[in-house]
């Protein structure tokens, strides 16, 4: 087996390059997200320092990335936090969708993008990055506050909601027709009623035959396991994104807690990989021009999350502070805007030169923001 | 005294309550088995300060340091309230035929009608202890029954 030098030093220094950064995020209380952006943009066709050997491991990386990320999701997800959220905050989700996901289909439709983009732009604005805000709430203190529990509950309807909405996105993406979004929502919807149920009835049977007492085991069994559904659902148009949160959904207990101990590494890894991507994608020279409309689209979507998040902090029965906290908390954008990206750049080319600077800026200025709201 | 509980999804679970000083006290528990002990604050009572954090082995220790004595006095109380119950402590030599094997092993409930509720090993203490507990030289069995059915139980587990 020959080893190629120039790929380990490509990606040795892509990931030393991603982790100074990182650190550097982390120390001003910053995700590290719109840092990797930003490498990838610099390393792209375009910027300072192509990256050619590595291109292929970043393109492949890139999908497992979006594997993992889906997959962490769907373990992370439990049936009773899921009907809890809906239960009491069922009203703050449809004020969420309306708010949040119009601006960006308008938006979309301005830049006179097709219906794939059209509906990309309302998924990117609409998702906010329960990554990034769930490590925000902890890094501020703020498990205590009354809002918290409000801020979860949407964040958890908006990834489900992300079940749905991802196949509908795939199909658009890949030339289907509306009618055959619909058709693939529903078996979608379908495959994950499917899911709940199994891991209802049978999770404990899943757990047992996916869990051994050996870490390296769990993890091959569940990789491959994902990695197998995940092809199954693209090749369906279903999208592998959503095969590999259906994986997730069905593992409960201390499966999937072990699990998310074992994974967790490898997805930070190719999450990061997968960021860098999405940054190589888009050409510098691109970005310049609509910079301002993403600015624009940004001050629009933030103050519309900022309502958002005081309607569902009201429910809970916060006052004016604790409405401000849990609005700005909501302003981050971050993974799940650009997985969106991810899929239907390849086919809407103006998408990404405004998706992706749109969320690196609030990916920035909402921790930022929420920091301030005291 | 009203505990109120609140889901945080994808964190875990929240306990509110309030102590007889007014102070409100929020206890944190992550799915990971941490645990973060909040104080609300007075001027915004929608906000909470973190007091500590505590890892899981921390949190157990805590536990016991709360929790240990309680049980033990809980159960004395409880065999003052029913007449012909009582507690008592039972210790396991070395050498004896059970030391090393499992709770389940001696039969204890069916032999002598008493129940072992605890086993107390250093500084900790399990309560209900199932069949599939092993059994350690030193450790203390807390056993409630009939006098006679503890003294059973002691000459049960001295045989070597």
């Amino acid at each position: 087996m020959a080893i190629s030098a120039p790929l380990l030093l490509e990606l040795g220094a892509i990931l030393v390059a991603l982790t100074i950064l990182g650190s550097a995020a982390r120390r001003f209380g910053l995700s590290p997200i719109p840092l990797y952006l930003l490498t990838g943009l610099f390393l792209g066709t375009g910027g300072l320092a192509p990256v050619p050997a590595a291109a292929d491991f970043v393109g492949t990386g890139a999908s497992i990335g979006v594997v993992l990320l889906l997959l962490t999701l769907g373990l992370e997800f439990s049936i009773g936090e899921f009907s809890e959220s809906l239960r009491r905050h069922l009203p703050s989700a449809g004020v969420d969708l309306l708010l949040n996901s119009i601006p960006g289909a308008v938006a979309g439709w301005l830049l006179g993008l097709d219906v794939v983009g059209i509906v990309a732009m309302a998924g990117i604005t609409y998702i906010s990055s329960s990554g990034v805000i769930a490590r925000l709430l902890s890094d501020l203190d703020r498990l205590g506050n009354r809002e918290t529990p409000a801020v979860l509950s949407v964040l958890v309807l908006e990834d489900f909601a992300m079940a749905a909405y991802l196949p509908v996105l795939t199909v658009l993406a890949s030339g289907g027709t509306v009618f055959q979004a619909l058709i693939w929502t529903a078996v979608a919807l379908g495959a994950l009623g499917l899911a709940f149920l199994v891991s209802l009835r049978w999770g404990h049977h899943v757990g047992r035959v996916l869990g051994h007492p050996e870490d390296e085991q769990l993890l091959l069994r569940i990789l491959g396991l994902t990695l197998i559904t995940a092809a199954v659902a693209e090749h369906l148009h279903a999208s592998a994104a959503v095969g590999a949160f259906l994986v997730g959904l069905t593992l409960t207990g201390p499966t999937a807690d072990r699990a998310r101990t074992v994974l967790s590494p490898l997805r930070d890894l190719f999450a990061a990989v997968f960021f860098v991507a999405i940054g190589l994608t888009v050409n510098p020279a691109d970005l310049l021009p609509m910079l301002p409309f993403a600015l624009a689209l940004a001050a629009i979507t933030a103050v519309t999350k900022v309502i958002t998040g005081a309607y569902a902090a009201r429910r809970e029965g916060a006052a004016r502070r604790g409405q401000r906290r849990a609005g700005t908390a909501l302003i981050a954008r971050g993974e799940f805007s650009l997985v969106i990206i991810g899929l239907a750049g390849t086919s809407v080319q103006a998408l990404s030169a405004v998706a992706t600077p749109y969320v690196f800026i609030l990916a920035i200025v909402g921790p930022i923001l929420t920091r301030f709201a005291k | 005294m009203d505990v109120k509980e609140t889901l945080l999804p994808g964190v875990g679970l929240r306990y509110e309550f309030e102590n007889s000083d007014g102070d409100r006290v929020g206890v944190v528990a992550h799915r990971g088995g941490d645990f973060e002990v909040f104080l609300c604050n007075s001027s915004d009572p929608d906000t909470a300060k973190r007091v500590f954090r505590l890892k899981d082995r921390e949190a157990e220790a805590l536990a016991q340091i709360l929790g240990a004595p309680r049980i033990v006095e809980s159960y004395a109380d409880l065999t003052k309230e029913v007449p012909g119950l009582s507690a008592g402590q039972v210790a396991i030599r070395e050498g004896s035929r059970y030391a090393g094997r499992l709770l389940g092993d001696t039969k204890a409930r069916t032999r002598t009608g008493a129940s072992i509720v605890a086993i107390v090993r250093d500084e900790q203490v399990l309560a209900s202890p199932g069949p599939d507990e092993e059994l350690r030289p030193h450790d203390v069995l807390v056993v409630i029954g009939t006098a006679d059915g503890i003294a059973a139980v002691r000459h049960l587990v001295d045989r070597s």
